[in-house]
């Protein structure tokens, strides 16, 4: 399956409902990467664009958060403005039987922001393992990850800490159609 | 401007969690004891001074259509402009220079995995500098927003 037409598996609100439209599914889909309108009813304000109805639009984004689609639905903040500028991305060469589960432990850190597996590119690339860690100073992030080496026993494992120097580009992922 | 105690109480509660009814800022202005044109005069005051960049869906976008993770070793001295190059290429959604050999990060997503290898393979022949790709192969990490630790702020 197209991963597209996911989103097209929403199912009616109520029994006897009509399906909603595909094409008003995928116009959702799309306004959506911009947020939320800032109106009263922003619902019924996506719901006007997309052609469908407002009760369809919560349905939808019900359903795509039950689905796993949607991860949470809220404010986005912007770090750096609040003063998190510095960012620190961790990787770590942990053995391939061990991987998922101090993955698991370390993604339970208050700290650590993401956690993911990624596959080595040797001989370039040893690390398998990435984290990422938001702080308001590189002292702090340094400090911070010190702790988590200590506390979950990290310290037979090579890590490296990749500090960002300069952000060129971010903004949120553009999936449906364009680009 | 820094925000003050309300914004912050809007933040910390509602990085996820957003109603899903007809009215939800008139259910998060009860939950905050203001009234609902305050709380849109906040996430709009919030958004143009850019604490926040949306009030929305986070996507998994693991699920939606393919991206990865990829890296390049770009000649210190031409950092700016390999930089410049993979910012317009087509799909890619974040770009930061990194303290390490490989010194440029990117994102870059396609509806699908063989538009995402074309776009790669673009850029790789465009930028003539080899490409690392780091797909996620698993996420152990539930996004529930990021605690704000407003007392450590500057």
């Amino acid at each position: 399956m197209n991963p597209t037409n996911e989103y097209l598996a929403v199912r009616p609100e109520a029994g006897e409902a009509p399906p909603p439209s595909p094409w008003g599914l995928l116009r959702l889909r799309q306004q959506l990467e911009t947020g939320l309108p800032l109106t009263p009813r922003p619902y019924e304000t996506l719901a006007e664009h997309s052609g469908l109805s407002e009760g369809e639009v919560i349905n939808a984004i019900r359903q795509w958060q039950a689905q796993g689609l949607i991860k949470r639905l809220g404010l986005v903040v912007r770090h750096r403005t609040l003063g998190y500028t510095s960012n620190a991305m961790v990787v770590w060469d942990i053995p391939d039987n061990r991987v998922r589960d101090v993955g698991r432990v370390m993604a339970g850190s208050p700290i650590v922001t993401l956690c993911y597996r990624r596959p080595r590119r040797l001989p370039d690339w040893p690390y398998n393992l990435f984290c990422m860690i938001h702080g308001i100073s590189r002292e702090r992030v340094l400090t911070q990850l010190g702790k988590l080496i200590r506390e979950q026993q990290l310290e037979r494992f090579p890590h490296s800490v990749l500090f960002s120097s300069k952000a060129y580009k971010q903004r949120g992922g553009c999936y449906v159609g364009h680009d | 401007m820094k925000p003050d105690s309300t914004d912050r109480q809007l933040i910390d509660l509602y990085q996820r969690n957003l109603p899903l009814s007809e009215r939800p800022f008139l259910e998060m202005a009860r939950t905050l004891g203001i009234s609902e044109a305050e709380v849109i005069r906040r996430l709009q005051s919030l958004q143009e001074r850019q604490v926040i960049t949306r009030v929305g869906p986070v996507f998994e976008h693991s699920r939606a259509g393919a991206s990865l993770l990829a890296a390049v070793a770009a000649p210190e001295q031409q950092m700016d402009l390999v930089a410049a190059r993979i910012s317009r290429a087509p799909g890619v959604n974040h770009n930061y220079a990194r303290e390490h050999t490989y010194n440029l990060w990117f994102v870059m997503t396609a509806p699908d995995e063989d538009t995402l290898q074309d776009r790669l393979r673009h850029l790789e022949h465009q930028l003539q500098l080899p490409i690392l790709q780091l797909p996620m192969t698993e996420g152990y990490h539930i996004d529930l927003g990021f605690e704000i630790d407003w007392e450590a702020l500057p």
